[in-house]
C-alpha cells in the first residue's frame, strides 16, 4: 500500500516506535543490569545506563569463576550443550521429515495411508503428554544425562513430515518422470532434485526448529541431573536459587543476554533466506 | 538401430472385471530414423501409448521392442531413448547447462565428453548464450530447446515428444515445427512424436498414426491419410474442415440422403447404407453440377471463403477460392465432386469400401 497523507505516515511510525519500545525495553534494562555489581542493581532507582563490570561479570559467568548462592557452573558449557542440542534437534527433525515425506508421497508400500495419519495424529499430542513413558524409555535406555537423551525424543516431527509432504506434492510429476528418463534412481532425484528445490523450506523449519531446540525447558528439567549436562535455560533457573539469599542479578542477567545471541544470531543470518525464497518462486 | 516396434500392445487400469481397458492391442512397426507423428483426439490413448514407450507407464499386455531388444520390463533409462515433456520439466534449480549435462552426469560419461555434448547441442540450438541461465529466466521457445537439447546430449536410439508444442504461441509453434523437422534431417534419429495438432501432425510426420479411443485408425503418409482416409473417424479428423460425411444410401448410380436423391458422377462401390465422403476443397459450383446446395451461411477467411449450406437435410461445407463471385445465403446451387474426389465408406463399420 503506498499512500501519500503525512499523518498517516506520522501515525504508523508513532506505532511502530512503541512497539520497538515495548520490545526493547526489557532486552536494554537487562543489558544494562548485566554491567553492574549485584549491590547497584537492587539500589533505588536502578541505574538506567551501563555500568562498568561489563568484562568482568560476562568473563564470571562464561568461566563460573564467581560462584553465587545457585549453580556456579560455567556458562559456557551450558551453552554449548544447548548449542549442541538445538543443533541435533533442528537437523534430526529435517532429515528424518524429509526422508518420511519422501516415501509418503513417492513410494507405493503397503499401509501407506496408515502410516501417514498415524504420523499425522501425533500432531495432536504435545511433547507433555507422552513425557512420562518417553522418560521411562529414556531412562531405561540409561540416556540420562547425554545428549541423546536430550535430543533423540525430541527428533520426530508430525508438523515438518506434513509441510514437506505438502511441499513434495507441488513438484510437478514431469519433473519426476524426467529425472526418470534421466537415469536418476530415487535418492539421487531425492539429493539432486527435491533437495534443492525445498531449500527456503529447510531454511525457514530450521530456524523454527532450533529456537524450538533452544527454549527447551521442561525436558531438560527431567533427563539431566548433572550440572555439565544442563542447558543454558535451565542454568538460568538454577541460578535464582530461593531463600533469603542474595541473588546475583548482575549474573543472572548476563547469562541470560548470553542465552539470547545465539537464537537471535540464527534468526538473523537465515533471514536472509526467507527473504530470497519469497522473492524467487521457481519450482 | 532405433527401429521401434508394437505388438499387440494393451494397457489397462486397475484389474480384475473392474479394469479400464485404454489401449486396445497396438500394433506397428517404425523402422529405423523414421519421424512418426502420433495424433488423435484428447483422451485416444496416444499419450499413454507414448509414456509405454517411454517406461513410464506400465505395459498391461504385449510386446515393445525398441532397436530389436524387448524393453517392457526396463526402466526408461535403460531404453535408449530421451523424451522432450508438454511443460518442458526442467530443472528449475540447474543452469541449462546443468540441465542438459545430468542425464550424463548420472550415467558417468567423463566430464570432458559431458563438455564436448552439450556444447554441441547448444550450437545446434542456438544456446551458446544461455548455459548460465536458470530455467525460469528462459522464454517460453528458449526452455523448449533447452528441452530439446537435454534429449539430444545423450544420442539416444529414439526421441519421444509428447505434445511439446502445445505450450508455445502460433508464430513460435510454426518456427519450432520447422527446428524440429531441421533436427530431425541432421540427426536422422526415430523420432515419436505425440500431438493432437493435426497441422503439425500433417507438417511433421513421414507417416502418421491416426489414433482413436485406444486403437490404431489408419498408419500411413500424411498423403495417403489425407487422400485416402481408412476409416469415417479419419476422414473427419483431418482436415480442416473436415471432411463432409454423408450417411444415406445407394442403389448403384443415385445416392439417397436425407429425402435427397443424388445422381452419382461414378457409379457407388456397392449398393446398400453407405457413406459418402466429399472434403470441402474438392467440391466445385459448376453450372453442371446435379447436387442442389441451399446456401446458408458465408465465411470469409482471407484467401478462401467457407459456404455453408445444405444438401436435403445434410449439412455440406464448401471451400471456394475468395476471388470467386460468392453465392448469397438462400441460394441454390449446383455442386460438383469429381468421381476421384468421392469417398465411400461402409455406414455400419466405418470402414472405407
Amino acid at each position: 500500500m503506498i499512500e501519500r497523507r503525512p499523518w498517516l505516515t506520522a501515525l504508523s511510525h508513532a506505532v511502530l516506535l512503541i512497539g520497538v519500545l515495548i520490545v526493547a525495553f526489557p532486552v536494554y534494562i537487562t543489558f544494562v543490569a548485566s554491567t553492574h555489581t549485584a549491590q547497584e542493581i537492587v539500589q533505588s532507582p536502578m541505574p538506567l545506563l551501563p555500568g562498568d563490570r561489563f568484562w568482568h561479570n560476562y568473563q564470571a559467568v562464561l568461566t563460573g569463576s564467581e560462584r553465587g548462592p545457585g549453580a556456579g557452573a560455567p556458562v559456557a558449557k551450558m551453552m554449548w550443550v544447548s548449542l549442541v542440542s538445538a543443533l541435533v534437534i533442528s537437523i534430526g527433525k529435517i532429515a528424518i521429515s524429509l526422508l518420511s515425506a519422501f516415501a509418503i508421497v513417492y513410494f507405493r508400500f503397503p499401509f501407506r495411508m496408515f502410516f501417514f495419519w498415524a504420523i499425522f495424529v501425533t500432531l495432536m499430542l504435545p511433547v507433555e503428554v507422552r513425557i512420562f513413558p518417553t522418560y521411562k524409555v529414556v531412562s531405561d535406555l540409561h540416556l540420562l544425562n547425554s545428549y541423546a537423551g536430550l535430543t533423540i525424543p525430541l527428533i520426530a516431527s508430525a508438523t515438518a513430515t506434513f509441510l514437506f509432504r505438502q511441499f513434495f506434492m507441488t513438484v510437478p510429476d514431469e519433473l519426476v518422470e524426467a529425472a526418470r528418463v534421466d537415469g536418476a534412481g530415487p535418492m539421487r532425484f531425492f539429493k539432486d532434485v527435491l533437495l534443492p528445490l525445498s531449500t527456503t523450506s529447510i531454511a525457514a523449519l530450521f530456524v523454527i526448529q532450533f529456537i524450538y531446540g533452544w527454549n527447551q525447558y521442561l525436558w531438560p528439567l527431567l533427563v539431566t541431573t548433572d550440572e555439565t549436562m544442563y542447558p543454558v535455560v535451565i542454568g538460568i533457573k538454577r541460578m535464582i536459587s530461593g531463600g533469603d539469599s542474595a541473588q546475583q542479578w548482575n549474573l543472572v542477567m548476563a547469562t541470560a543476554m548470553l542465552a539470547m545471541i545465539p537464537p537471535a544470531l540464527v534468526v538473523m543470518l537465515m533471514q536472509k533466506w526467507f527473504v530470497k525464497g519469497l522473492v524467487d518462486t521457481e519450482k | 538401430m532405433g527401429a521401434i516396434s508394437l505388438r499387440n500392445v494393451t494397457k489397462a487400469y486397475g484389474s480384475g472385471p473392474k479394469a479400464v481397458k485404454v489401449i486396445h492391442g497396438v500394433d506397428a512397426e517404425i523402422p529405423d530414423g523414421e519421424f512418426i507423428v502420433i495424433v488423435g483426439p484428447s483422451g485416444c490413448g496416444k499419450s499413454t501409448l507414448l509414456r509405454m514407450v517411454a517406461g513410464l507407464e506400465e505395459i498391461t499386455g504385449g510386446e515393445i521392442h525398441i532397436g530389436g531388444r524387448i524393453v517392457n520390463r526396463l526402466e526408461p533409462a535403460e531404453r535408449d531413448i530421451a523424451m522432450v515433456f508438454q511443460n518442458y520439466a526442467l530443472y528449475p534449480h540447474m543452469s541449462v547447462y546443468d540441465n542438459m549435462a545430468y542425464g550424463l552426469k548420472i550415467a558417468k560419461v567423463p566430464k570432458a565428453e559431458i563438455d564436448v555434448r552439450v556444447q554441441k547441442a547448444a550450437k545446434i540450438l542456438e544456446l551458446g548464450a544461455l548455459l548460465d541461465r536458470k530455467p525460469r529466466q528462459l522464454s517460453g521457445g528458449q526452455r523448449q530447446r533447452v528441452a530439446m537439447g537435454r534429449a539430444i546430449v545423450r544420442q539416444p536410439a529414439v526421441f519421444l515428444f509428447d505434445e511439446p508444442l502445445s505450450n508455445l504461441d502460433a508464430k513460435l509453434r510454426a518456427q519450432t515445427r520447422l527446428e524440429i523437422q531441421k533436427l530431425h534431417t541432421e540427426l536422422g534419429v526415430t523420432s515419436l512424436f505425440v500431438t493432437h495438432d493435426q497441422v503439425e501432425a500433417m507438417t511433421l510426420a513421414q507417416r502418421m498414426i491416426v489414433m482413436n479411443a485406444g486403437r490404431i485408425e489408419q498408419i500411413g503418409t500424411p498423403e495417403t491419410v489425407y487422400m485416402k482416409p481408412a476409416t469415417t473417424f479419419v476422414a473427419g479428423f483431418i482436415g480442416s474442415p473436415p471432411m463432409n460425411l454423408l450417411p444415406g444410401s445407394s442403389d448403384g448410380s443415385r445416392f439417397t440422403v436425407g429425402g435427397q436423391t443424388l445422381q452419382l458422377p461414378a457409379a457407388a462401390p456397392r449398393g446398400g447404407a453407405l457413406t459418402l465422403g466429399a472434403r470441402p476443397e474438392h467440391a466445385e459450383i459448376h453450372a453442371q453440377g446435379s447436387w442442389p446446395l441451399k446456401v446458408e451461411l458465408l465465411e470469409m477467411l482471407g484467401a478462401e471463403r467457407l459456404v455453408y449450406g445444405r444438401l436435403g437435410d445434410a449439412m455440406f461445407t464448401l471451400r471456394i477460392d475468395a476471388t470467386q463471385v460468392p453465392p448469397r445465403s438462400g441460394d441454390i446451387v449446383n455442386l460438383h465432386v469429381p468421381p476421384e474426389h468421392l469417398h465411400w465408406f461402409d455406414s455400419s463399420t466405418g470402414q472405407r469400401v
